[in-house]
């Protein structure tokens, strides 16, 4: 497997469509336990992407995930923001200069992002926050020689709805403290979004 | 949704160009930013004062620009932290080579924001100092927590922290008092009803005919209980009873009381809120040094209103009196 510019562009349409269609879900679970702005964030912060990524021919998937980065660091804000930026800009910094990715660059280039997200947020696996679909997601594609994607979605899935019994320690949700427990975490369902949206398109184009 | 608006999504914008056209020669906005700085921006030899978050909060923050208080302040969009390079060009613009300081209200969103707008000023030599208010104690400060929200007791550390810089105070003779304000004020909150974010279109929480929420924060986050509506003097009694077992008050300590507006509730209801917590502080020999009732720091159209004790000494009560000239706080 090696993912390509074509790919890494694919993924983040895919990911566009992915939040526009599923903004409102977002939105509502943020509003259980959060402020009902994570829909919102994301997807005014992918529309942005699309624009960006639309104005530019990208020499190397390390140069389409900065641009994702700082888009995304400039236009989600929030809590999202930071840590999406972060984990993209992450990404791009593991890549660098790298013509061509394969499966052992992008395990490292994911395993620097969930580093990155965790070097910001301060979270641990468990407190109930987007780490938790990253963490499950890393430890797949480090331990895999080839990905089986839908085995990675189904992993994200499971690690996506795990986050419905934790309570949170992290974010606005804990500030519920036992009532963020029975709602999904926002930031998980995105992540879902954005590793089923890698899935798909790496899966297409195989 | 029932809104006095154009679009749900260039609200924020929107408000700021109607704000400077307001005070035209008080305010401007930076160019292509959501950022308002004072006119005289960047004053010579003074830090910079900078706060910033969410929109939705108005007159917080855009309304403490001005002589005396903040020389910035950067809007986010409703209920969102404002993004790093915001913030920075807030920095650079306020920045007279004495430093930046920065009023942080303590949410993961505005925390991580203003960290790494902190850090791309470093990078540039930009000294930057910071203070992360956390007034509220409806949330528990725990490790099982992101700890205590900022709320209307931002107002104070803004009016004392813009006060010590208009005097020409170095960043870390700010940073200080911006400290100590943090360690003597605290809030509480509730509210009576909802509010609706323009671009979310629906409210953020529901609450019964006859319920209200103790406890609340200002983005509507659930407080400690939810409870049958109560009198306004339960009410007050309540949030006093609160702040008062949080913090150690001694008899004949001098204190400032706001009583601040959740954006929908009538000034007429915190005069009746404000009049039994002023009868309660007495009770317990505490001396009302000044009082501030109104909207300080709202909540979009929520009903309710939250109490603010900032436990004042000399060098205090001399910073909160000084002169200040901005929109919404003058002295
Ligand atoms: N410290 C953290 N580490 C990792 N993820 C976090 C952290 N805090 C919050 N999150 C994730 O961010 C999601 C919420 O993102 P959102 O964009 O709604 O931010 P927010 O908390 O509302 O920001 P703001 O406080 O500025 O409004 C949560 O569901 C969670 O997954
Ligand atoms: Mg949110």
């Amino acid at each position: 497997m090696n993912i390509t510019v074509n790919n890494a562009i694919q993924w983040m349409k895919r990911m566009h469509e992915k939040v526009n269609e599923h903004k409102d879900d977002l939105t509502s679970l943020d509003q259980a336990i959060g402020d009902g702005d994570h829909g919102i964030n994301l997807a005014r912060g992918f529309n942005e992407v699309m624009k960006k990524l639309d104005t530019v021919e990208y020499a190397t998937v390390s140069d389409v995930f900065k641009d994702v980065a700082m888009t995304i660091m400039s236009k989600v804000g929030g809590a999202s923001g930071p840590l999406y930026g972060t984990a993209f800009l992450k990404m791009s910094m593991a890549l660098k200069d790298k013509e061509s990715v394969t499966k052992a660059d992008f395990a490292t280039a994911v395993a620097e992002a969930l580093n990155g997200l965790q070097q910001r947020g301060k979270a641990k696996p468990g407190d109930k926050t987007m780490v938790d679909v990253w963490n499950p997601v890393v430890s797949y594609i480090r331990d895999h020689e080839e990905i089986d994607w839908d085995e990675l979605s189904a992993t994200a899935k499971r690690a996506m709805e795990a986050t419905k019994e934790l309570r949170a320690l992290k974010g606005r949700a804990s500030y519920l403290k036992e009532r963020s427990i029975g709602h999904i975490d926002p930031g998980a369902l995105s992540s879902y979004y954005l590793f089923v949206s890698l899935a798909e398109v790496m899966k297409e184009g195989e | 949704m029932k809104k006095i608006i154009n679009h749900p999504e260039q609200v924020v914008q929107e408000m700021l160009e109607g704000l400077v056209l307001a005070y035209p020669n008080e305010l401007k906005l930076l160019e292509g930013t959501s950022v308002i700085v004072r006119q005289d921006a960047p004053v010579q030899n003074k830090v910079g004062v900078i706060s910033g978050g969410g929109s939705g909060h108005e007159p917080a923050h855009a309304g403490y620009v001005g002589k005396g208080m903040l020389d910035a302040a950067v809007c986010g969009e409703v209920f969102t932290s404002p993004t790093p390079d915001q913030i920075f060009e807030a920095i650079k613009a306020v920045n007279s080579g004495k430093g930046v300081f920065l009023v942080i209200k303590n949410y993961t969103g505005d925390v991580m924001n203003f960290e790494m707008a902190a850090e791309l000023a470093e990078a540039e030599g930009i000294p930057v100092e910071s203070v992360i208010v956390n007034d509220d104690v409806a949330v528990e400060d725990s490790t099982y927590t992101t700890g205590r929200r900022g709320i209307a007791g931002t107002v104070f550390v803004h009016k004392i922290a813009g006060a010590k810089a208009e005097q020409g105070a170095s960043l870390a003779e700010i940073k200080a008092v911006a400290e100590k304000v943090v360690n003597n004020v605290r809030s509480m909150g509730m509210a009576l009803t909802p509010c609706t974010v323009p671009a979310a279109g629906k409210p953020g929480f529901e609450l019964g005919e006859n319920e209200m929420e103790v406890g609340i924060g200002i983005h509507g986050e659930p407080g400690i209980e939810r409870k049958p509506i109560a009198t306004a003097d339960e009410i007050a009694e309540t949030l006093t009873s609160h702040i008062l077992e949080d913090m150690e008050f001694k008899e004949n300590d001098e204190v400032a009381v706001m009583i601040n507006g959740m954006g929908a509730t009538p000034e007429m209801e915190l005069f009746i809120v404000n009049r039994k917590v002023q009868q309660l502080l007495k009770e317990k020999g505490i001396n009302v040094h000044e009082t501030f009732v109104g909207n300080y720091m709202t909540s979009l159209e929520m009903a309710g209103c939250s109490v603010t004790l900032l436990k004042l000494d000399e060098e205090l009560k001399e910073l909160l009196a000084a002169p200040a000239n901005t929109p919404a706080f003058k002295k």
